[in-house]
């Protein structure tokens, strides 16, 4: 039997306020457990919360970004469970009224995924066991943090386009600033609703959800293993149990999580405490207005545009803070294709190497601006350039003055120049004789040595010419 | 309605509350008691009438997006049944 798999994705992203949802509690990440609480987020009677503009805003935006119908009133509801995670005993999410509706992603390669329904509700707090006390400790520094839920419908086929989805879904969210997607820090994180059918059949077969994936390739493996699971249970002759699941990296497997955390009766009704919304054309217009260039209208114009090739493009669009020091360079007078190849070559082997984020990056656009203008100037040459570079990026010093302090510039008197060839010609006439005679070989020892009299900072160029019409 | 048995054990399981056979007999009274008290809402003709969530004619609540300090910790564990020094204690939840 051939197996066709059918997944829906539901992702939970965090949302790169500075105050949590309901409360002015800073969302800043890490901290001492419960220093980032108030009586509102640690769930006290009689408290009120009150939504934080940004938060409406964000989701707003991103919906728009994935092509969704915006809910003109829209509503909270309070979601019921007893959990020590949410000391109220409910979360504030929405169910009746979600902000958004029937959107759609272009992953590519022709295939659009629809979005179901995107909506705004609270995280909840952390629990640690702690196994001396035996007793789980409740820290609600997360808790209250605004998060979007973005839920599709069934239109996945293979763990490939869950992986291109996601990744559309973190640049999109990256460039319109509404989140920082880390998925190391919990800001992205999935859950996979999987069921799979006979090939060609257009029922759907019994799901499961798998929660806890915390990375593209928990993804990728959690869905190559549950889709083999539930074949071969079924060509075992059981039945798939609709349950939750656990993935577990470290075991590279997934396991039912017990009933008791199974039990899903919500009673959800419409949250008492938070007013509902209604968004004016006014203000949706103005949030329209304010959404920037995503990454594929920039991919699009920097070919046109500049002439990138399609590679450039694709590398420079892939962070938005790339792409904005790629514009910023570009506004400075670096010809598009120098910024690409510096960004694409020295920048991004040197965030690597120091293990930093484009974001974070010290060096400023208009220092490289000013060392790639020293290059293009034959003040540098590459290679010196390269050394400068690396040599200033931490403190975003200035490449002229570094370059002078360490006497790097370029000789540039030619008259010097010809005076070094011609001593180094009068020194090594074995090497002459060699060239003459056809070695080709003689000719580099020859470079070599002239460079090395002017300590490197020769420019390669007028020193191959002058000794070629020196030999000639 | 009727509260059986069966509802009062799925609710205290809902709840996480563990209860005595003798609470569990009580408990099923009481509530039949408090929902049958509610149930003179069901003779209303409510037919014509648009769904209520909120009392108050407010709508646009929202505070904008400023830190303000947070609570001391000790102050929020202050009244906590079982805190230690830094995180609120729950019995076992997690493995
Ligand atoms: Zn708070």
């Amino acid at each position: 039997m051939t197996w066709e798999t059918v997944i829906g994705l539901e992702t939970h992203v965090e949302l790169a306020t500075k105050t949590k949802i309901f409360c002015g509690c800073t969302t800043a990440f890490g901290g001492a457990p419960n220093t980032h609480c108030c009586p509102v987020c640690t769930g006290m009677p009689g408290t009120l919360p009150v939504l934080n503009r940004k938060v409406l805003e964000f989701a707003v935006k991103a919906g728009l970004a994935l092509n969704c119908e915006i809910t003109r009133y829209t509503k909270f509801d309070r979601k019921n469970y007893f959990y020590p995670d949410l000391p109220k005993a409910y979360q504030i999410s929405q169910l009746y009224l979600p902000i958004c509706r029937n959107g759609a992603v272009d992953i590519g390669g022709g295939k659009t995924i629809r979005i179901h329904e995107l909506h705004m509700e609270e995280d909840a707090g952390k629990l640690v066991h702690d196994p001396w006390i035996d007793q789980t400790r409740a820290d609600y520094n997360r808790c209250g943090v605004p998060l979007i839920e973005i839920v599709t419908e069934p239109d996945f086929r293979t763990a490939e386009e869950v992986i291109a989805y996601l990744e559309k879904l973190k640049e999109t969210l990256q460039y319109l600033g509404v989140s920082d997607c880390k998925m190391q820090e919990g800001s992205l994180r999935c859950d996979v609703n999987l069921s799979i059918r006979p090939m060609g059949s257009d029922t759907m077969g019994t799901r499961t959800e798998m929660k806890n994936l915390n990375s593209f390739k928990a993804v990728s493996r959690a869905i190559a293993y549950e889709a083999r699971r539930q074949a071969e249970r079924i060509e075992e002759g059981k039945r798939v149990i609709q349950e939750t699941r656990r993935w577990d990296e470290n075991k590279d497997a997934s396991f039912a999580m017990r009933s008791k955390e199974n039990a899903q009766d919500y009673r959800y009704f419409p949250e008492p405490d938070i007013p509902p919304i209604e968004l004016s054309e006014e203000w949706l217009q103005s949030l329209k207005d304010d959404l920037p260039e995503l990454a594929e209208e920039k991919r699009a114009r920097y070919q046109s545009q500049y002439g990138l090739p399609p590679y450039d493009c694709q590398m420079i669009t892939s962070d938005k803070a790339l792409a904005d020091f790629f514009e910023a360079l570009v506004d400075l007078g670096t010809a598009p294709k120098q910024a690409s190849n510096w960004i694409m070559g020295e920048v991004l082997a040197v965030l690597s190497a120091r293990a930093l984020e484009a974001k974070d990056m010290p060096l400023s656009p208009k220092t490289l601006a000013k060392l790639i203008a020293m290059v293009q100037a034959g003040r540098l040459n590459r290679n010196t350039a390269v050394k400068v570079f690396e040599a200033i990026f931490d403190a975003d010093a200035d490449p002229e003055a570094y370059a002078a302090a360490h006497g790097l510039e370029q000789v540039r008197d030619t008259a010097l120049v010809e005076s070094v060839v011609d001593a180094v010609l009068a020194d090594n006439p074995k090497s002459v004789e060699d060239y003459r005679s056809g070695k080709q070989k003689a000719f580099g020892f020859l470079v070599g040595q002239v460079m090395r009299q002017l300590k490197g900072q020769g420019d390669p160029k007028a020193v191959n010419e002058i000794l070629r019409s020196r030999l000639s | 309605m009727t509260v059986t048995p069966e509802i009062v054990d799925y609710i205290s399981e809902l709840s996480r509350l563990s209860l005595e056979p003798e609470e569990k007999a009580s408990m099923t009274a009481q509530l039949e008691q408090i929902v049958g008290y509610m149930d003179v809402l069901t003779q209303l003709d409510t037919a014509a009438v648009e769904p209520l969530s909120h009392v108050f004619p407010l709508k646009n609540v929202l505070r904008e997006d400023v830190v303000v300090p947070s609570r001391e910790r000790a102050e929020l564990l202050a009244n906590a049944p079982v805190p230690d020094q830094e995180a609120f204690l729950v019995p076992r939840t997690v493995d």
